[in-house]
């Protein structure tokens, strides 16, 4: 009897101990192929460095594309990979400071109270002078442009202010006469992503075309000025240590530059990924504001209207007209969306003209100035992209506008060139991208490296980018609740947010998989955050 | 069809998951370890769940069966495409309690209790499926008086009203979108509805055409779970949403239909000592298209779960030894209600199939011991529920799910 419950026992634990087991374990056919990422660096700008809603956070760059990578080569033999540190953004509120005075706003969120973006309240704790002199796997170093990776002053922080350092950089350059580049290879990369050039381009675009402001000049605000920053494929500058902020960088500097950070990056036999420049047309920082947002309401209905068509749209189309450009102005419509009145910097001008025609009526001084202010004038075109920022300005009274007459921006005033980016000056950026893609990827055919088609990838968003789930992410502006789940951009209109990330690094990982013969597991978007949202601010 | 109250409980959820719980039956020590099958198996006072019209021709004049078993189950849930794991590992205690009367020749009581529905599930709180369940714990108890009427030495009929009452509590995340979430933590909700009681009704009949054959039908009725004024409390609500109506704490209406179950079956005395039985089960899934979750705020929220009617196959047999052992042994396939695309992880059913058996020790004429086993295989599946959707788009989840269950079950049977 006894006997019989003690083999009861054993039946009962052996059962008991025969729990579920599957074929082949999750992680058994994961494999890091033909790579080896047991010290992989990544190289980049913001886009690398987790930059969103308008900065770094402790939290945000927690997302960056590269962390989010790292994840998954330490499924297969990846080492530790470090970054920045943010320790000291205690609160996660980004920003940046400079000996105790912001250089840099916080992170942008939606505040619900009001229903739009808002920086964070609160003052940054990111000092930029206490120096880690650290170099870390994630090198991504917000607004870096190619040539910056070479600099040995770009960790200075005497040159934060002047514009030759970089804030970011100069929290960990290892010293102060660092090169991003130099630094990186101190991890002796073994894998490397390099996703570089985007800011050669960027900064142009985002600017509309339009100098930088300088802090150095704080009475006068640089990005006002006529004056467009250049685009040295046309002046044929190949000292990038003499380009402005906003210049396009010059293709066959791009391709030097680019040809020595991928020579030094593979010397010593390290295989890796770089990534086209993206096309930034595509991103919701131009797609957001339309080039009409006038509507007869807007404009204060058709008496409003029909004045400004007598006084200001009639003369000027009637003296366009009289010069061959009959659509550069129209007359507002009292039932249709309007389009601004902008600055084109390359435009015909028309100064002298108007001036001519305008001082019998007004008199020579005020003829003058109106013949300034729209001399390069025209209404813009389905074809212009207005900045994301410019909807803050547009239809609001301008402060350097020689008369209330004609102070309203985009209405009676025009747009300034920083808040729009002409046909001219999109191809001054489409021909620069694909000059420096072209270099991106002959560079990366004579080193057999992959490559990643960002450009393509961005391009998609613009229509709708179906991922593996069925899940479909377009690159919509955050509109409320119901687009959150599907957008991919960050408030700032030019930085994905976590979610973004997290479909980029599934690109990257696919073409690590296809180009090094790994398996390496996707990320889920889904289950990344997208805009942040708080309740008041 | 105890498992149909796992399954229709769960539902209860309101969240786009489907119902659960582990269709496991473990009415009685006997039958289970002859693969439950019983509705033409004249052992003991357990035929008063398996077919009230049996008891009629157990030969004693009291009879009583009392069991319980220990119910572990595991499930196993991967994603290599995302590199997810996780793993959900739950304990049961089902148990019953049969007694029956002969009050004259002809005319039999009896009253059965028992736990067709106590399992749950349990999975890491905030694993990648939270969305559709993070754990649910259902529980439900039936009485069932019963009579049963011999007709003749060769046919009864027997049934009686099934009393049920049942609770649920489950609990869910609101969406995979951090966005809903406080501190890190994602926002959820527990739906609870405790005390639900609703009525249905079983009924049999037995035909023996000879000494060794007897045929049994019996039916058990849809009972439908009326849930109504269970509470929906939120949790960890971002204070952007915090006066959102759909997020605040507030009374919910469901119903869960439990579905009908049709079982006809036969036992053969191939000799004094051995018998075989057969049984097939047919369950009207089909019944269970969607939950429908009614909340206060008026707002609803419709799951589809299109379930299909299904079927069990059950075979067993008892071998008795001596005046002190008799041995069992049963095999039984279950077929899955739930198809392919709406496999959701509260009940992670794909098809299976029930190993059994046991033993009882008769201590003397009046009590024996009874022990019996289950062990429960189901494959390695691939699926997914594709029928949740966030932001208007859905979303679907899936990966391989590997599932066992394992039942060692004591009990006592008692009768003069």
């Amino acid at each position: 009897m006894k006997n019989k419950f003690i083999y009861l026992a054993i039946l009962a634990a052996g059962f008991a101990s025969c729990e579920p087991e599957f074929e082949n374990e999750v992680n058994a056919e994961y494999s890091a192929g033909d790579a080896d990422f047991s010290s992989y660096v990544a190289i980049g700008n913001s886009l690398t460095a987790g930059y969103m809603d308008g900065t770094v956070s402790r939290v945000s760059q927690s997302y960056s594309y590269p962390s989010l990578l790292a994840r998954q080569f330490a499924l297969v033999g990846g080492g530790e990979f470090t970054q920045p540190s943010y320790a000291d953004d205690v609160n996660n509120l980004g920003g940046l400071m400079l000996g105790g005075i912001p250089i840099g706003g916080t992170r942008l969120v939606i505040d619900a109270s009001q229903g739009r973006p808002e920086p964070i309240a609160g003052t940054s704790t990111i000092e930029v002078s206490n120096p880690q002199a650290t170099a870390y796997n994630n090198m991504g170093v917000p607004g870096a442009k190619s040539f910056h990776l070479l600099s040995n002053t770009y960790g200075d922080v005497a040159g934060v202010m002047p514009g030759y350092a970089n804030p970011y950089f100069v929290r960990h350059a290892i010293t102060a006469s660092s090169t991003v580049l130099g630094d990186a290879m101190t991890k002796n990369p073994t894998f490397f992503t390099n996703w570089i050039g985007a800011n050669d381009v960027l900064s142009y675009a985002t600017g509309g075309g339009a100098l930088p402001d300088n802090p150095l000049t704080p009475s006068v605000d640089e990005s006002l000025l006529p004056t467009p920053a250049a685009d040295h494929n046309a002046t044929g500058n190949l000292d990038p240590s003499t380009y402005g902020g906003n210049d396009i960088t010059n293709a066959n500097v791009y391709a030097s530059v680019y040809s020595t950070i991928i020579n030094t990056l593979t010397m010593n036999g390290a295989k890796g990924v770089v990534a086209t420049v993206p096309s930034v047309t595509s991103i919701p920082y131009f797609t957001t504001v339309p080039y009409n947002p006038l509507s007869p309401t807007a404009l204060g209905g058709s008496a409003n209207i029909n004045a400004l068509n007598a006084q200001l749209y009639g003369p000027l189309n009637q003296i366009f007209s009289a010069f061959g450009e009959p659509n550069r102005v129209k007359l507002l419509s009292a039932t249709a969306a309007n389009p601004i009145l902008i600055y084109d910097a390359d435009a015909a001008d028309r100064s002298a003209q108007i001036t001519a025609v305008l001082t019998p009526t007004l008199g020579a001084p005020t003829a003058t100035a109106f013949g300034m202010v729209f001399g390069k004038a025209r209404q813009a075109t389905r074809d212009d992209l207005v900045v994301l920022r410019a909807s803050g300005v547009i239809g609001t009274p301008n402060a350097s506008s020689p008369s209330t007459l004609i102070n309203i921006n985009g209405v009676s005033y025009p747009m300034a060139n920083k808040w729009v980016l002409t046909t001219t000056e999109q191809l001054k950026v489409s021909n620069a991208t694909a000059s420096y893609n072209s270099s991106i990827r002959s560079i990366a055919a004579s080193k057999g490296l992959a490559v990643a088609d960002m450009n393509a990838i961005m391009n998609q968003l613009v229509g709708a980018l179906r991922v593996e789930t069925g899940q479909v992410y377009t690159a919509n502006y955050f509109s409320g609740a119901a687009t959150e789940g599907v957008v991919l951009f960050s408030l700032d209109g030019v930085h994905p947010n976590a979610r973004g990330y997290a479909v980029i690094t599934n690109e990257i990982i696919k073409v690590i998989n296809r180009h090094y013969n790994a398996n390496l597991p996707l990320h889920n978007p889904s289950y990344f955050p997208g805009i942040n949202i708080v309740g008041s601010n | 069809m105890r498992k149909l109250l796992s399954l229709t409980l769960l539902a209860l959820a309101g969240s786009t998951a489907f119902a659960g719980g582990y269709r496991v039956s473990i009415q009685g020590q006997k039958q289970l370890a002859m693969g439950h099958t019983g509705v033409a198996v004249v052992n003991s006072a357990e035929v008063a769940f398996f077919n009230p019209a049996g008891m009629a021709f157990l030969d004693k004049k009291f009879n009583l069966s009392v069991g319980v078993s220990g119910l572990f189950a595991e499930t196993k849930f991967q994603n290599s495409q995302y590199n997810w794991e996780a793993s959900t590992q739950n304990v049961g205690t089902p148990f019953n309690i049969y007694a029956t009367y002969r009050l004259n020749d002809w005319f039999t009581a009896g009253l059965a209790v028992y736990t067709p529905y106590g399992s749950s599930v349990e999975w890491d709180q905030d694993w990648e499926g939270a969305h559709l369940v993070n754990n649910i714990d259902l529980k439900a108890i039936f009485f069932q008086p019963s009579i049963s009427v011999r007709v003749g030495e060769h046919f009864s009929f027997g049934g009686g009203p099934i009393l049920a009452m049942g609770g649920v509590n489950f609990n869910r995340n609101l969406a995979t979108n951090p966005l809903l979430s406080v501190d890190g933590q994602p926002a959820d909700v527990t739906l609870d509805a405790q005390g639900i009681n609703a009525w249905g009704y079983t009924a049999g009949i037995m035909f023996n055409p000879t000494d060794k054959l007897r045929l049994g039908m019996n039916y058990r009725s849809e009972i439908i779970m009326e849930a109504r004024g269970g509470d929906a409390n939120f949790n960890d609500i971002p204070d952007f949403a915090s006066t959102d109506p759909r997020f605040q704490d507030q009374k919910f209406d469901a119903d869960l239909p439990l579905p009908a179950e049709f079982t006809v079956g036969l036992s053969y005395q191939v000799t004094d000592k051995w018998m075989l039985a057969f049984d097939y089960n047919r369950a009207m899934w089909s019944v269970y298209e969607a939950l429908t979750v009614n909340f206060e705020n008026g707002t609803s929220s419709v799951n589809p779960r299109n379930y299909q009617n299904s079927s069990t196959y059950r075979v067993g047999t008892q071998y008795k030894a001596n005046d002190k052992f008799t041995f069992r042994a049963g095999w039984y396939f279950d077929e899955s209600p739930v198809q392919d695309g709406y496999f959701a992880p509260e009940t992670p059913r794909n098809d299976s199939m029930g190993y059994t058996g046991g033993l009882t020790y008769q201590l003397n004429g009046k009590l024996g011991i009874d022990f019996s086993f289950l062990y429960l295989h189901f494959d390695e599946v691939d699926n997914s529920y594709n029928h949740y959707s966030e932001n208007g788009n859905i979303q679907p989840f899936g990966g391989t799910y590997k599932s066992s269950v394992f039942s060692p079950g004591i009990g006592i049977t008692y009768g003069f």
